[in-house]
């Protein structure tokens, strides 16, 4: 009957049953050709399929080459049809064209359509089957009709248990190899009737496309011509068209330069759950039934047995067989033939998993999804990465050198700013082609030196990375979202914030905002959130100088400043010495963190100066806080005019006084005037007064109980230190220099009023400093 | 001690009591309850039966998820889920694995075991309720004690337990709070599940399990102190964990409804606007079980109390009496605060933490909730 006829098999990309099906029409018919749909510029890398070093899932990647942002993928898997088919024309030595619409088209289209409307669909990045799922998934529908939920469950009852009959003579096999496909053609047939085009134009265009392919094909090779097309297709190819009509419809399409290659693909980008998903959400339970010989869901639940006793989870071959009768029980109850992916999952559940989701969260993402990865030959044309490099450093006049040379860079310039994010870049793909070296002359935060050098291995680095994307900044901001969910630790991914800022890669930000918040949600020790946030405020600062919307960040940082404040005052109790210092050195951190915060974001988080200030007296009141602790809040509430200096002197005779042990009194002293040696009380001349006016007041026969605390603090001095502290108490307060004369009101050990003349004879220097006459909109946030 | 006279078979006079008794229960059993529901799927069910079973699976997965039948009867919903939890719940009964229902306090475990009994067996009553003190007897077999001494050991002088019974006569057989039976008593079961003997060694004899007996358990997995199951015997079981309810107008409709019925059997005067309040505590529970807010921008840490629906029910009952009591009758966030304080902070240390995190990132921000921080403020301080 197909003998005056093409071939037309019309499959459900990414099927196995589809793909199987294919392999046993090709096996029955041997056709002189195969067609598939797809790019035909890949025509020319077909025969890099059959090398040793091809691995699926690959995929076809076509991107602009002026361009390589643009680009477009078509997948293929393991248990794809259209890979099935090719690997059977190039184990026959039979011919395998391409023959959709070139992508010089397709990609040409996106363009205009993306200069056409802002917002840019997510419609076209993975080639075909993604419009299938996208606009109208004609399976689902006949399925659907059938009362199926899952489409490729009905593609598998009505295709693969149709067909399989006992082989018999020749034409026999023939006939129930091509049956199923002769079923669903009849069925689109009807379907494309209802429908038309499935409310995409572009459709037709492409089928024409495909017809004068057939039509040349067939010419060429006779009727001895398969083809390999999604099902929706295949109505419009068997469609008798006149030749000018669809030559009419190809008239005048636009066109971009575009170049193709394979590049190895994932499972996981296979799935539904990623970004460039091409529509299926369980490749590895296909890919399970494409690869089982027979039995599949004895085998996979074996699979799934072996998987969860790797994890030291007790599951016998009891189990096992417990679990298939339950799949098997389960697939009868709901009607269907088999067991399918739902069956066996809810019998995974209740009898591996003792009806828990964590261990099925296991099996889905091993298993189900999978983590298998492509591998591509190393003869495959480059990849558009490689092509965006050389593109900016030309644009950027940065040549690959091997020779180690320095740069220094000024982010004020724009030029420099872009070559700085690309080296930022390149580090967070791990090319290291720059490493950041210390700024030896300036230490502005606008000057960056780097040490560049490219080594030849960093191609193949770029090769690598070409799997994150097909641009620098495309690739980088998949690189730094997948990093951030991997991150363990919350310091992590705070650094990688501070890269993604340095990078500039606006996009990433989000998305490690996102793991930085619900890391900070989920961590419980308070060290770890104290330390996160000073790097945070840090970067909230670099984003200013680059210009970079920082919301996001300050929202985060705030975020993680109202946590620290809620968790600390619980964290400082029961702590011996050591982790007590540590703490300290965490609420100065906070501290500082804090300060500046509250000077960088919204108004929205006005009150979080005084928060802190509140949670800081908290920690000063409570006896159970070390003194180290208590004694550097009072201080740093002292400092900030919370506290006065008659309360901060009631406080420190409290603390001072018999009642207190003395290893706490000494480290309250110590945690007051600061550590640094006493230098600190040197210089500051109000806590020396306050700590002199202290002493002198306590009464004459607690002056020795006192006495060996004070010793153990001030012991500890260096003797040049203590000397000038004696001096200095000699000498008696507001005696040195004209500055303590003022000394009235105000913050403490500041005048009331700016002294204005002197403050102004500064002016001109620090303008000069600051560069401020030149440009000054760069630098708002740099003094702060 | 049981002091039943009777040997294994059913005696007549308790079976025929039964539906008379029906009427004037304070809670009639289930079979009795929807007596006519299980007559009219049983009327239309032409699929094939399991041995000894009233219903085909499908039925029974009807009778619990509700339906139409093909002549109009319609069928109650007995229990709001997911249908693939009732579906695999049916089939492993039809299998010859027992059924073990999960889920924290408030799932609706012993109601579906109950019905699921119902609707297999026509029988709930061969129940053994799971305590501290439950003895082998009770899931083994007892003796008349008079009739031992004066007659010597013999098949009458036996007092079967629900267990025994229900392997006899081929019955679904129910143990209530498994894990709070002490594990050597767990154990007996064992021999009863996997080999479907029940030994009787004082006569040489045993009972043998008839098609049909199956056997269904009830845990509670957050309970503290339970005796945990050996893996031999949890072997035996397939595992259903009962969910709490997935969407949040789902628990709220459950909540309220809840509510409503307790409140009118302790004559607490109904409060007018009380379903904000009630999406409120639903939301603070939700949240903060989930680890995640309601708008799946922000993770939270969870505290350790199960915060079930049960609780979240309690909560505002006690509001409710507060407000009527205490209040002008209208509930108010002042009214709850103090409830879901007490049920979020169950571990004074960790939990208020927890709790006061939550307050200041989520609730502090969220437009229309300040009363409601303000209320939680006070009571927390």
């Amino acid at each position: 009957m197909s003998g005056s006829q093409p071939l037309l098999l019309g499959v459900r990309h990414h099927g196995p049953g589809s793909a199987r099906a294919v392999r046993a029409a090709l096996d029955a018919a041997v056709p002189e050709a195969v067609l598939i749909e797809g790019p035909p510029e890949a025509d020319a890398l077909v025969p890099l399929a059959a090398d040793q070093g091809m691995r699926p899932p690959v995929a076809l990647l076509a991107h602009a080459v002026d361009e390589p942002g643009r680009s477009a993928f078509w997948p293929l898997a393991e248990f794809s049809p259209e890979w099935v088919a090719i690997r059977w024309a190039l184990e026959h030595d039979v011919p395998a064209r391409f023959i959709d619409l070139p992508a010089t088209h397709t990609l040409a289209w996106r363009k205009a359509e993306e200069e056409a409307e802002a917002e840019v669909e997510e419609e076209n990045p993975s080639g075909p089957s993604a419009e299938h799922t996208l606009r109208l998934d004609p399976l689902a529908v006949l399925a659907e009709t059938a009362g199926y939920d899952d489409p490729e469950r009905w593609w598998e009852d009505v295709v693969e248990h149709r067909g399989a009959g006992a082989p018999g003579d020749g034409t026999r096999d023939r006939e129930a190899a091509l049956a199923p496909f002769a079923a669903l053609e009849e069925a689109m047939g009807a379907l494309r009737e209802t429908y038309g085009a499935g409310g995409h134009d572009r459709d037709l265009v492409r089928e024409a496309h495909m017809r004068l392919q057939l039509r040349s094909a067939q010419r060429e090779f006779g009727d001895s011509v398969a083809v390999v097309c999604g099902a929706w297709h295949v109505p419009a190819l068997r469609r008798k068209s006149a030749v000018t009509a669809d030559r009419a419809l190809l008239k005048g399409l636009p066109k971009v330069k575009a170049d193709m290659t394979w590049v190895p693909w994932t499972h996981r980008r296979l799935s539904r759950a990623s970004g460039y998903g091409a529509g299926i959400d369980s490749p590895g339970w296909y890919g399970h039934l494409f690869g089982a010989p027979d039995r599949p869901v004895e085998r996979w639940l074996t699979k799934v047995a072996g998987l969860l006793r790797e994890e030291d989870r007790i599951v016998s071959s009891a189990h096992v067989i417990e679990a298939v009768r339950l799949a098997g029980t389960l697939a009868a109850m709901r009607g269907r033939p088999l067991p399918g992916l739902t069956e066996t999952t809810d019998a995974v559940r209740a009898v591996m998993c003792d009806g828990s989701d964590v261990p099925l969260a296991l099996v889905h993402d091993r298993l189900v999804v999978g983590d298998v990865l492509g591998e591509v030959p190393d003869t495959a044309p480059a990849v558009p990465l490689q092509r965006d490099l050389t593109l900016l450093q030309r644009r950027l006049r940065l040549k690959p050198e091997a020779l180690e040379r320095e740069l220094e860079l000024d982010l004020r310039k724009e030029n420099d700013a872009e070559r700085s994010r690309l080296l930022h870049r390149l580090r967070l793909l791990g090319i290291g082609w720059g490493e950041p070296a210390r700024s030896r002359g300036s230490t502005g935060t606008f000057r960056e030196t780097w040490r560049l050098r490219w080594e030849p291995e960093l191609s193949v680095r770029v090769a690598e990375a070409g799997v994150w994307g097909t641009t620098v900044a495309a690739a980088a901001t998949a690189r730094a979202e997948a990093d951030a969910r991997a991150a363990r630790a919350l310091a992590d991914v705070t650094a990688l914030a501070e890269h993604c800022l340095l990078a500039g890669l606006r996009d990433a930000l989000p998305v490690v905002m996102r793991v930085l918040a619900d890391r900070a949600a989920l961590d419980a020790d308070v060290g770890h959130l104290a330390q996160a946030l000073p790097a945070l405020v840090r970067s909230l600062r670099y984003g200013d100088v680059r210009g970079t919307d920082t919301t996001a960040l300050a929202e985060v940082a705030a975020g993680l400043a109202e946590r620290v404040f809620v968790g600390l005052p619980p964290a400082c109790t029961a702590l011996d010495a050591d982790a007590a210092e540590q703490m300290r050195g965490h609420v100065d951190a906070v501290h500082g963190a804090v300060g500046l915060l509250a000077e960088s974001s919204a108004a929205s988080h006005g009150d979080l100066r005084a928060r802190w200030r509140s949670v800081l007296r908290s920690l000063s009141g409570r006896d159970t806080v070390p003194g180290v602790i208590r004694g550097r809040a009072v201080r740093l509430l002292l400092d900030e005019g919370e506290v006065g200096q008659d309360e901060a002197a009631r406080l420190m005779g409290l603390v001072l006084s018999p009642g207190t042990p003395p290893q706490d009194a000494a480290a309250w002293i110590e945690g007051f005037v600061g550590g640094g040696g006493g230098m600190l009380l040197v210089h500051d001349e109000r806590l020396l007064g306050l700590v002199d006016a202290w002493l002198t007041g306590v009464p004459a026969d607690a002056f020795t109980d006192v006495l060996p605390l004070l010793r153990r603090t001030f012991a500890a001095y260096e003797p040049g230190v203590r000397r000038t502290l004696g001096e200095l108490v000699r000498r008696g307060p507001g005696v040195r220099g004209g500055a303590s004369a003022g000394r009235t009101a105000g913050i403490p050990g500041f005048a009331p009023e700016p002294d204005t003349e002197r403050a102004e004879a500064v002016l001109p220097l620090v303008r000069l400093l600051l560069g401020l006459d030149t440009d000054d909109k760069d630098l708002a946030g740099v003094g702060t | 001690m049981s002091v039943s006279v009777e040997p294994t078979s059913v005696e007549p006079s308790q079976n025929n009591s039964a539906p008379a008794n029906a009427a004037q229960a304070l809670r009639p059993h289930a079979e009795d309850a929807f007596a006519a529901e299980l007559a009219a799927l049983a009327a239309q069910d032409d699929r094939p039966r399991p041995a000894r079973w009233k219903l085909s699976p499908w039925a029974v997965a009807t009778y619990l998820l509700g339906g139409t039948l093909p002549d109009g009867t319609v069928i109650t919903p007995k229990y709001v889920g997911p249908r693939r939890i009732v579906e695999v719940a049916v089939t492993t009964l039809a299998t010859d694995r027992a059924l073990l229902l999960l889920g924290v306090p408030g799932t609706a475990k012993t109601w579906v075991s109950e019905h699921l009994a119902a609707a297999v067996s026509g029988d709930s009553t061969l129940l053994v309720q799971g305590t501290a003190g439950t003895p082998e007897e009770a899931i083994r077999y007892g003796w008349n004690y008079a009739r031992l001494l004066a007659h010597g050991p013999s098949r009458d002088a036996l007092v079967p337990s629900p267990v025994m019974r229900a392997m006899a006569e081929g019955l679904t057989a129910r143990v209530e709070e498994l894990t709070r039976i002490p594990a050597d008593v767990q154990d007996t079961l064992i021999t009863i599940l996997s080999e479907k003997t029940l030994p009787i060694p004082e006569l040489g004899q045993e009972v043998q399990a008839v098609r049909g007996f199956n056997l269904i358990a009830t845990a509670n997995d957050r309970d503290r102190g339970v005796n945990d199951l050996s893996s031999a015997l949890r072997r035996r079981f397939n595992t259903v964990v009962l969910p709490l309810p997935a969407d949040a107008d789902t628990e709220v409709d459950i909540v309220s409804r809840r509510v409503d019925q307790i409140g009118r059997s302790l004559d607490l005067p109904t409060a007018p606007d009380g379903i904000d309040e009630i999406r409120r505590v639903v939301t603070v529970f939700r949240e903060l079980r989930d680890g995640i807010t309601a708008d799946g921008r922000t993770k939270l840490k969870s505290p350790s109390g199960t915060l079930s629906t049960a609780e979240a029910i309690s909560v505002v009952t006690n509001g409710l009496a507060l407000a009527a009591h205490f209040g002008d009758g209208v509930l108010r966030p002042g009214d709850i605060a103090a409830g879901i304080l007490g049920a979020v902070v169950r571990d004074p240390a960790a939990d208020r933490v927890i709790w006061q995190e939550y307050l200041e990132t989520v609730v502090r921000e969220r437009d229309g909730w300040k009363d409601f921080y303000r209320a939680c403020r006070e009571v927390s301080a």
